[in-house]
């Protein structure tokens, strides 16, 4: 009894500011990798280095606010902020912005926004609203309508086209799903039907310079100089790093810039080159760690909303990784997902850590709830 | 647990089934980490090797060095083709932003012409990427200066220094040196054929004439490496080995530059040629050819304007006369076909005819003249060769008969390549049956013989095949070939001098014939009736010479020739051979001047000066002594 109360005192700075120290420390130490890595990725380029620590600061407070809100606020904002982001996202569609080929942007006037990014945390809210309103496991009716929550902004994604995005929106959903505990048999079918929709996906859905993608990655080596470049000299550069890596500031795929877009989502390449094996594991075990203490929080959370809330942003946090890592050793073909926490680059990072805010929120705002 | 309205909540159930999804999450996260583990375990310890090699092709290039181009020095160690410095202002169009914008700057800033413009969008279009491009070479000072304080503005443009070939006697030595230029498409071919290509990868210029192009080969030496580390750009990061370059062999010449001059000087602009060799080695000491031409302006790469105007000159500057110029050698070859005639006893030293000045064959109506109107009355073949008696040596020629001269002066040389060491060397032409035949299908007549006697008709001879065949008469039927490259210059300064090199020698049946007709050429330059008295009377030293006066233009059978009213270019070219000093022969001349009339008169005193000045330094040459011909301009000067 006493031992508990002394454990409460001590944690009651972070508990109060709604902060989770674990999730904060593994967070810290990861932008603290990313950062160095940026420097030499960056080509020692300080006003990049000056940018990117500028949106740390901006994403950590946007964390922190998040952190602020009672889950419960959340789950009474889900469907307005999943409704309200597809109504953008179908605006986006009719008359948004042309940024590097693609329609992501909307110009608010006083802002541009993505409303994509909206949509990477409204989708899992909007489908652990919607689950988490019937006793679990789901059944067959809310699964097929849960799935259609997700399908819906997913193919408006796709349609910008932003291959990355749509699926990092399609498996948060699915996710929510799948936490929600549904039945295996269910699981293999849609496997089945998912494997019956990639033709349809191919042939109507994907623009051409997906399908390049996809065709380079199957054989990056058929147009060395052209669409298999990018993967061919990131693969050269994690080969050439061998297990202990060149050392920091040493890679010279990446310092010679033969490594395209080496600041950006090809900065894994950069850090494999410069770590070698031994440096990547470090890197996995912070992702892992992060991992598991969002499954920690997701499983400590005391109703089915906030768990399955927290479960999907913590296994979407992996996808991010896996499919950054994927790509860019030639596991996966080239979509444009950035390294969380380490690429340079904004939205998606202010995304990510009002997600983690979020998590945080639902970790440490327990005592409001009754069983 | 479903019921049918409403299901009751079972959350210690709901619990559960979360718990066991995120640890079933947890393990397919670890397993897929895995998969990546595994894949980045082959990438980067499996294949790490095979990468390694692929980032080290990447970034490590070899890029050749170009050996620096053998020295050329005249005989008495005087440089006479140099490498120097030049500064061109180079373009990297892949690294400009905007090349129109940066071309137009520079157009404001160094004065770039729209030639040089338009030269360099030419070369940009037919270029390797991230390959520099001349925009204006040989900057001067000021131009680099200029530039260098602007660099900053012009990413992509630089000044690049790069050693380039200078002649600092300009056109005294073009027809010896020659010169290197830039290669072009035709080098190129023929350095892949040879299999040079890989050598000459950083050359930017090749031997095109002359020694530089005959000795191309010893002058340029053997490539170098450096293994570079690249950007994706291309750009050079730093040197991370050098494999230097083997510089090319320097070349000592038996050109003497101040004899070179001195054969420039005498001949004073007129067009001709001057050949000095020694008769002991058969080294060419001098040789030029006039007019002449400044071979920098090739190096690079001589204006269109300035090229025409040399092709196209009337006085064809371009041509070596010395070993490409074919003159009829006129009286020249006097002594050489007196010697074959008393050699193959067709005549004896006491054979003599009575020369009246005219010419006949029995039953022939064609009447063929002496250059003497009234004839030299009688003669034997020692007068013929010092008055140059052309009866003597129609009748010589006819008994000889065509066969026998042809072959006999071809082992002199006439109609055969001197073996000189330069590309551009004429054989000419010594007539034979046979040759006519084929050249004009026709039979040889007896009439065709009888000019043939006095170097004239069909026979033709460059300067360098008279020069060689009079060393062979001085040399009793040794034959030298010309050698304008003594030797190569060693690692102490010293000279490893090339062999000589030699033809085979002419059979000697009377050597005191040989001693005879170079009695018959002392005479022409010392006896009071020598056709060469009045230029070699006077001479410190003794001599032996020749002269001639080759006849371009026919004049119809009932009349004479009269300088006056021949067009100039078919006046009679002025020819003389000398040598000296008589006894032990050091130096020996052939001098042509173009159109200038009799040779004796207009040929012979160049020759004199040449050998007065190659024995300049000797204690029989009066200091003071200035050649007759030269006094009014002496004293006008």
């Amino acid at each position: 009894m006493k031992r508990t109360q002394l454990k409460q005192n001590q944690s009651t700075l972070l508990e109060r500011i709604h902060i989770d120290g674990w999730l904060l420390i593994g967070l810290l130490v990861l932008m603290v990798v990313g950062l160095y890595t940026l420097y030499s990725a960056s080509g020692q380029d300080m006003g990049q280095m000056e940018r990117q620590f500028t949106r740390l600061g901006i994403a950590m407070g946007v964390m922190f606010v998040m952190a602020q809100v009672p889950p419960m606020a959340y789950r009474r904002l889900s469907t307005y902020a999943y409704i309200a982001g597809l109504l953008m996202l179908i605006a986006v569609l009719l008359f948004g912005d042309v940024g590097k080929g693609a329609q992501r942007w909307l110009d608010l006037k006083f802002v541009r926004f993505q409303p994509s990014e909206l949509m990477k945390l409204a989708v899992p809210m909007m489908v652990a609203w919607y689950i988490s309103k019937f006793t679990l496991p789901p059944k067959l009716m809310q699964i097929g309508i849960g799935f259609a929550l997700v399908i819906v902004p997913t193919i408006l994604i796709a349609k910008q086209p932003d291959l990355g995005t749509s699926l990092l929106i399609a498996s948060s959903g699915i996710f929510a799903i799948f936490l929600a505990g549904m039945s295996w048999k269910l699981i293999g079918f849609v496997a089945a039907l998912a494997g019956g929709f990639t033709p349809i996906m191919w042939f109507f859905l994907m623009q051409d310079y997906q399908k390049q993608r996809v065709t380079t990655f199957l054989n990056p080596e058929s147009d060395p100089l052209g669409s298999g470049y990018h993967i061919i000299q990131s693969q050269i550069a994690i080969g050439s790093g061998g297990l202990e890596g060149k050392g920091w500031l040493q890679g010279t795929q990446s310092q010679l810039e033969f490594l395209p877009e080496r600041h950006t989502d090809f900065i894994f390449a950069v850090f494999s080159e410069e770590f070698g094996l031994v440096g990547v594991l470090a890197l996995l075990a912070i992702y892992l760690f992060i991992i598991i203490r969002g499954l920690i929080i997701a499983n400590r959370a005391q109703d089915a909303y906030s768990k399955l809330l927290a479960g999907s942003i913590t296994l979407t946090f992996f996808v991010y990784v896996f499919v950054n890592m994927g790509m860019v050793s030639g596991l996966l073909p080239v979509v444009g997902v950035p390294l969380p926490l380490v690429s340079f680059g904004g939205t998606s990072m202010v995304t990510l850590m009002a997600g983690f805010g979020i998590l945080m929120a639902i970790g440490t705002q327990k005592r409001f709830l009754s069983r | 647990m479903a019921r049918k309205r409403q299901a009751i909540r079972d959350h210690s159930a709901e619990a559960n089934l979360f718990a066991r999804r995120a640890v079933v999450s947890l393990l397919i996260v670890i397993a897929m980490l895995g998969i990546v583990v595994s894949n980045l375990y082959v990438l980067q310890v499996e294949k790490h090797d095979a990468y390694q090699t692929r980032s080290n092709g990447n970034r490590i290039k070899v890029l050749p060095i170009a050996p620096n181009r053998g020295l050329i020095y005249d005989r008495n160690g005087i440089l006479l083709a140099e490498n120097r410095p030049v500064f061109s202002l180079e373009i990297i169009p892949e690294e400009v932003d905007d090349l129109e914008a940066t071309l137009d700057s520079l157009t404001t800033l160094m004065g770039i012409t729209p030639e040089e413009r338009e030269n360099f969008q030419k070369t940009y279009r037919g270029q390797r990427r991230f390959k520099p491009i001349t925009l204006r070479t040989q900057l001067s000072e000021q131009e680099v200066a200029l530039f260098s304080a602007q660099q900053h503005h012009y990413d992509g443009v630089s000044v690049e220094a790069r050693l380039s070939r200078y002649y600092p006697y300009g056109e005294t030595l073009t027809h010896v040196l020659g010169y290197v230029a830039k290669i072009n498409k035709k080098d190129l071919q023929k350095l892949v054929e040879a299999g040079q290509e890989a050598n000459y990868a950083a050359t930017y210029d090749i031997g095109k004439l002359g020694v530089e192009k005959y000795h191309e080969e010893e002058l340029h030496g053997q490539v170098g490496y450096q293994q570079v580390e690249v950007n994706s750009q291309g750009r050079i990061i730093r040197t991370l080995s050098i494999d230097p370059p083997v510089p090319g062999k320097d070349i000592v010449l038996n050109i003497d530059l101040a004899l070179q001059l001195a054969a420039k000087k005498s001949l004073n602009g007129q067009r001709g040629t001057v050949v000095v060799s020694s008769p002991q080695t058969g080294g060419v000491l001098a040789m030029y050819s006039s007019p002449s031409y400044d071979p920098n302006l090739f190096v690079h790469g001589i204006s269109s304007k300035n090229y025409s105007a040399l092709l196209n000159s009337p006085d064809r500057p371009l041509i070596n006369r010395a070993t490409q110029g074919q003159y009829p050698p006129a009286s020249t070859i006097k002594p050489l076909l007196g010697l074959v005639g008393l050699e193959d006893g067709v005549i004896t030293p006491k054979t003599t005819i009575n020369d009246t000045g005219r010419y006949r064959l029995p039953n022939v109506k064609h009447v063929w003249r002496d250059w003497k109107k009234w004839g030299h009355g009688k003669v034997n073949v020692v007068r013929a060769v010092m008055q140059s008696c052309d009866t003597f040596y129609y009748d010589l020629a006819y008994k000889l008969g065509i066969d026998r001269i042809s072959e006999s002066m071809s082992e002199f040389g006439f109609g055969e390549y001197t073996g000189v060491d330069l590309y551009e060397e004429s054989d000419a032409n010594m007539p034979s049956r046979g040759w006519k035949r084929a050249r004009f299908n026709q039979p040889w007549y007896i009439g065709d013989t009888i000019p043939v006697g006095i170097g004239q008709s069909y026979w033709t001879a460059t300067p360098i095949q008279l020069n060689q065949a009079i060393n062979t008469l001085i040399n009793h039927g040794e034959r030298y070939v010309p050698q304008i490259i003594m030797g190569f210059m060693g690692d102490q300064g010293e000279v490893i001098e090339e062999p000589l090199k030699t033809w085979r020698p002419i059979a000697v049946k009377e050597k005191k014939n040989w001693d005879l007709m170079l009695d018959a050429m002392h005479k022409v330059n010392h006896d009071e009736e020598g056709t060469g008295r009045r230029s070699f009377s006077d001479a410190p030293y003794q001599s032996g010479g020749k002269s001639g006066t080759a006849q371009l233009f026919s004049v119809a059978q009932n009349e004479s020739y009269k300088e006056e009213e021949v067009s100039e270019h078919l006046r009679d070219n002025a020819m003389y051979v000398a040598f000296a000093p008589f006894e032990q022969p050091e130096v020996s001349v052939a001098v042509v001047v173009e159109n200038a009339g009799g040779g004796s008169s207009n040929a012979a005193p160049v020759a004199r000066q040449v050998i007065d000045f190659f024995f300049r330094e000797r204690d029989f040459m009066d200091p003071d002594y200035v050649p007759p011909e030269q006094q009014g301009q002496e004293v006008g000067q």
